[in-house]
């Protein structure tokens, strides 16, 4: 290795750096030539780029916006499977319920995620994730309310009592017929 | 709270789920008699036995029993080749063998004579004799009257003498004693003479003699003879033609010899033939050619009788405790056994009955000290292959146990005092301690695979059928059954039984083998001769010291009939059957209360009540006392005097006031009572909830309207049943207007009735269960003409305001604080009734660890079976057309009677012949309970009211799971590899 770094180091014998850095014409060698207008150039390149800028922001923010919208379309579908699965407890309604629980909070989990390619400093991401955080919430709450219809919340006063055991008596009595 | 909420609930679910993919049932299938289950076959304490005579060729000898069974056992190996129970009203009197193939019996106090085929048993005739008074019943088969070609049995009963036809049981003619009030002793036909004769006694003080035509029953001649001295109630036939007495005061015997026509009366002072003794003599029943024997202070005198009526003593034996009848052999002699006891030996003995000086025959066998004395012998004679006679004899023992000795040994013996069970206990087995050995795992491992291999192929239909086979018996004789360890499912247990004999036997709940017995030896002291009152109580059940310490049991009974008599305690060893202590009270007791207190050592306090209403603290330790003083004020018992239908409760006051200061002993007071009236109810059944029941919720959710009850759970209420006097009886005997069946529910504290209700034209016998806040009665209604079964559950009222979740969630209710029946709760209750096929002869229900599986009633129905009904059948809320909910909830509709589902039968096809109680236990698995049904058999099983949920089945093939795993993991390597070659082709591309 070392020796190859000797190599390298004695191998290179001039180098020219074509790369202009200076930027203000009054510290240049050389001045512009004729017809040359840096100044000009300069200002056309940054409008270019601004109206490129300003199209993919707003192509970000619609398509946040989209992306926020998504989970519209799940609830439906999430919805209609619900209604065809009816409200007594089987594998199947047990399967749509959990999956209704579970993607909306998977969904609010990776929130960050899933609007993190349309982040920008121009593009307003609050509405579009506020949407997609209540409709997110809205499927779970759809989840929840099946749950409910299902009876597997604990909701009703039977729910808290069933597991009570029953109450110690105080009082001892034994006896009966006597032995014969 | 919540956690265990939604366990529940889960678990429910994961329940539904797996009922929903398993389609099991609650029948058994074929192959499936005789896994969990067992029974047994006995017939109980010998009464008499008779032995085929030779000419039948097959060794079999026919026996009746005290348990009112008629038997035919292969003398060989004591098996039986028929048997029938004639039920505990039908009492055998009499048996015996006429004409060579018919087997006579006479039963239910002389008034049923039947004759049953010798080989199979099957009945072939039955003849009903009727007669006018009551007496005591003989049965006597002549060997050769025959009266017009016909061979006649001579029947006494009712009061009568009847000739009966032995071929098909006509009653050819009948003479009635009755008007002179005749106590008939012995019917005899003396060989040679055309008469029968017909003696007994009128009163204590005559004696009449009658000679009857045996063609016609007419009295040929009548004698009778004032007997000075009285008499004692023991008469034996010495001789065809002298019958012996002894008088009233037992000093003297008498001889009356009755040929002819004469009475000759020959009175001998007993001291003047046997010495002087300070016993009483008893004449022993032995039948003996020309003799009689006497017992006297343990030992026994033969005395032979002259034919002048004179008596000679010819032989005085000592510690005889058995003599059998003599037994003809051939050349006109006759032998008779005897059996002495001696050294843990028993001698017995055979002589002939005209030269007792020399042994026909002399054997010591070694016997079981646990089976105690010969109660009975029985000879049956064979001859040897060197034309000799040989002996075998059929002993009874204490026990009630059976053996035949032949040649010096035991050849069989039956346990037949477990046909008479009278309480039943369980007990852990000891904890397993010391870790397998390796090489038994291995070897254990390789016999698993082998199994579960068979069972493969089995599932696969693979198998031949002598895999079919091998897989049954393995099924079958699993050792896993009989280890005499404790298992994780808790399903191998000891079954303590207590026997009529007063013996106990500790029998695995695996094959039923018995375990270990003990003839309890407090109960046979002679001052004890006739225990009652027996009872077993769990005495310590260690579950801290489960590892060092056994569990012990309590055996508690009375020595004599009278309820004042002396009670007796005896503590033995659960594991090893071992008498740890024995105890002789000097009270009596009337009642034995298991307090829910344990000491430091975890022995249960015990109160014992004697009759006098004074309470004794068990085990008497300061310890116990001091527990035992600081419940005192909240200890309270209760007594039900049926024969004057009163219920009092009592408290317990203070220290007895007696001469000795007794710490242990306490006086009670009574608080209240229930007084039924007299002219209109009489108590017939009283009924409480199990000490050992765990009760899973307070709560009894109604899904449909998505309410809550609160169940009314106390162990202090007490179900009583009455009945109208009139309606007392047996069925049929009332009618529907004056008999009615009154039901009560009574707080046994209190004194309060909590429930009462009147069943108009119904009647007993009232066979009832209690659990939880439910109980379940059977009777009879006398209106339908059919059995009912009702139901009653009852709720508290005062707590079905607790309903706010947010209370219950936050734990602010009062649902788990300590309750007390002074708080006088308001209660409600809900009942209904069905219509039920059978007559029921006991009912239990099904206990388990947690309480949570659903129950089951076991009913043991007439026919000797138990019956599985579910609880759900017995539903109050049962309605003719439930809501989809209730449905949902598991509601029934609502129908009139309880169905049968012959696959439900418990006992499957099997009998417990004489079944008499249900014993339900829980096993450690909450879905499984064990029940053990006793009667003159006994019967075993294992049963899931809710399926299985909580394990897997028995026939689950852990071999195909196994293989599957396998087959998937290799499956994943493949695909994986497969992958990854498939991969670095198309790198390479």
């Amino acid at each position: 290795m070392e020796k190859g770094k000797g190599v390298m180091g004695a191998g290179r014998r001039w180098a020219v750096d074509l790369t202009d850095n200076s930027t203000s014409p009054c510290c240049r060698d050389v001045p512009d030539p004729p017809g040359f207008s840096r100044a000009s150039s300069d200002q056309d390149d940054s409008t270019v780029s601004r109206q490129k800028k300003e199209a993919e922001s707003t192509w970000k923010s619609q398509k946040a916006w989209e992306v926020a919208q998504a989970p519209f379309k799940n609830l439906l579908m999430m919805g209609f499977m619900m209604w065809m699965a009816g409200s007594t407890v089987h594998l199947f309604s047990i399967g749509i319920t959990f999956s209704a629980l579970w993607q909306p909070i998977s969904a609010l989990q990776g929130v960050g995620k899933v609007f993190e390619p349309y982040k920008d400093s121009k593009v307003d991401l609050l509405g579009p994730k506020l949407l997609f955080i209540a409709l997110n919430l809205g499927g779970l709450a759809l989840g929840v309310w099946k749950l409910n219809t299902l009876g597997l919340l604990p909701t009703h006063a039977s729910d808290w009592v069933s597991s009570l055991p029953p109450a110690q008596e105080v009082e001892y009595s034994g006896g009966g017929i006597p032995l014969h | 709270m919540a956690t265990t909420s939604m366990a529940v609930r889960a678990f429910l679910l994961l329940l539904l789920v797996f009922l929903s993919l398993a389609n099991l049932t609650l029948s058994l299938y074929e192959d499936q008699v005789g896994l969990v289950d067992w029974h047994q076959q006995y017939i109980g304490k010998v009464k008499d036995a008779v032995f085929h005579t030779q000419k039948s060729g097959r060794k079999r000898v026919v026996v009746s029993t005290e348990e009112n069974v008629i038997a035919s056992l292969d003398l060989r190996h004591g098996e039986i080749f028929w048997r029938h129970v004639l039920g505990s009203n039908d009492v055998v009197d009499g048996i015996d063998i006429a004409l060579g193939k018919y087997v006579i019996t006479l039963s239910s106090e002389g008034s049923i004579l039947r004759a049953w085929n010798l080989p199979d048993g099957q009945m072939v005739w039955q003849s009903f004799i009727d007669g006018s008074g009551a007496s005591k019943s003989l049965l006597t088969v002549p060997t050769n009257l025959i009266v017009n070609k016909e061979n006649l049995i001579l029947v006494f009963g009712k009061g009568s003498l009847h000739a009966v036809s032995g071929i098909d049981g006509e009653v050819l003619w009948t003479k009635d004693f009755a008007a002179e009030s005749l106590e008939v002793k012995h019917i005899i036909q003396p060989v040679g003479s055309e008469a029968i004769y017909v003696l007994g006694f009128v009163g204590s003080s005559q004696f009449d003699a009658y000679q009857i035509n045996p063609k016609n029953g007419e009295i040929l001649k009548h004698n009778s003879a004032a007997l000075s001295g009285g008499y004692s109630g023991e008469a034996i036939l010495a001789s065809s033609d002298i019958l012996v007495t002894l008088d009233a005061s037992r000093s003297k015997l008498v001889g009356i010899s009755f040929q002819d026509g004469e009475l000759n009366l020959q009175q001998t002072s007993i001291s003047n033939i046997l010495g002087d003794s300070s016993g009483t003599p008893v004449l022993l029943s032995s039948k003996l050619p020309g003799m009689f024997s006497v017992k006297l202070d343990g030992g026994v005198t033969l005395i032979k009788v002259t034919v002048e009526a004179k008596l000679e003593v010819m032989d005085k034996i000592s510690s005889v405790v058995a003599i059998s009848d003599a037994i003809p052999l051939t050349e006109g002699q006759q032998a008779f056994a005897l059996v002495q006891h001696g050294d843990g030996k028993i001698h017995l003995t055979v002589k002939l009955s005209h030269d007792l000086s020399g042994d026909l025959l002399k054997e010591s066998i070694v016997m079981d000290n646990q089976r105690g004395m010969v109660h009975k012998v029985f000879i049956n004679s064979y001859i040897r292959t060197d034309r000799s006679n040989g002996f075998r004899a059929l002993i009874v023992m204490e026990d009630h146990s059976l053996l035949l000795l032949q040649q010096g040994a035991i050849v069989w013996s039956r346990e037949d005092g477990l046909a008479s069970i009278v309480d039943v206990l369980t007990s852990e087995l000891p904890v397993e301690k010391e870790g397998v050995s390796v090489a038994k795992v291995e070897e254990n491992l390789f016999e698993w695979l082998k199994g579960h291999l068979l069972k493969l192929k089995g599932t696969l239909m693979l198998a031949s059928a002598d895999d079919v086979a091998a897989i049954q018996e393995r099924r079958l004789k699993s050792s896993e059954k009989s280890k005499l360890t404790r298992d994780h499912n808790g399903f191998r247990k000891l079954l303590i039984v207590l026997t009529k004999a007063g013996k106990l036997f500790a029998l695995h709940t695996g094959y039923g083998q018995v375990v270990w017995s003990l003839l309890l030896p407090n109960l046979r002291k002679s001052e004890c001769e006739f225990p009652t009152g027996l009872n077993i109580y769990q005495w310590q059940v260690p579950h801290h010291h489960a590892m060092d310490e056994d569990p012990s049991i309590l055996i508690v009974g009375r020595c004599g009939q009278s309820s004042d008599a002396p009670g007796v305690l005896s503590i033995v060893d659960a594991y090893t059957g071992t008498e740890i202590n024995s105890m002789d009270l000097v009270h009596s007791i009337s009642q034995v209360i298991p307090l829910p207190f344990t000491d430091t050592t975890e022995q249960r306090l015990h109160l014992l009540i004697d009759g006098n209403q004074h309470a004794y603290l068990y085990p008497r330790t300061s310890e116990a006392i001091d527990i035992f003083q600081r419940e005192f004020s909240n200890i309270y018992w209760y007594s039900v005097e049926t024969k004057n239908g009163i219920i009092k409760g009592h408290v317990l006051k203070s220290n007895c006031i007696q001469e000795v200061v007794d710490n242990y002993c306490f006086e009670s007071r009574d608080i209240w009572s229930i007084v039924f009236p007299s002219d209109s109810e009489k108590i017939i059944a009283t009924v409480t909830r199990k000490p050992n029941e765990v009760v899973h919720t307070q709560a009894k959710v109604i899904a449909a309207e998505e309410d809550l009850m609160y169940k009314y759970i106390s162990k202090n209420l007490l179900f009583v049943a009455t009945v109208a006097p009139k309606g007392s009886g047996a069925i049929g005997t009332a009618t529907p207007e004056e008999s009615w069946l009154t039901v009560y529910l009574i707080d046994t504290v209190t004194g309060r009735i909590l429930h009462r209700m009147t069943h108009h034209g119904a009647q007993g016998p009232v066979h009832a269960v209690f659990s939880e806040n439910w109980v379940v009665y059977h009777y009879f209604n006398l209106r339908a003409h059919r059995y009912e079964m009702s139901v009653i559950e009852i709720y508290d009222q005062s707590r079905a305001d607790n309903k706010d979740v947010w209370k219950l969630i936050l734990g602010k209710h009062n649902l788990t604080s300590p309750i007390s029946s002074y708080s006088r709760p308001e209660v409600v209750t809900k009942s209904q009734s069905y219509f039920f096929t059978y007559s029921v002869k006991a009912i239990d229900v099904t206990l388990t660890a947690k309480g949570i599986t659903s129950k089951q009633l076991l009913v043991g129905t007439i026919g000797d079976q138990v019956l599985a009904l579910d609880k759900r059948f017995l539903d109050p809320r049962r309605s003719v057309n439930p809501t989809p909910a209730e449905k949902e909830e598991g509601i029934i509709p609502l129908t009139d009677s309880l169905p049968i589902i012959p696959q439900s039968y418990v006992t499957h096809a099997l009998r417990v012949e004489g079944l008499r109680g249900i014993v339900t236990v829980p096993a450690k698995l909450e879905s499984t309970t064990l029940v053990f049904v006793y009667g003159v058999d006994l019967f075993f099983t294992q049963l899931a009211p809710s399926r299985t949920y909580d394990s897997l089945t028995d026939d689950f093939s852990y071999a195909l799971l196994l293989i599957t795993i396998v087959a998937l993991i290799a499956a994943i390597f493949v695909t994986w590899i497969l992958s990854e070659k498939k991969e670095l082709r198309e790198k390479w591309r």
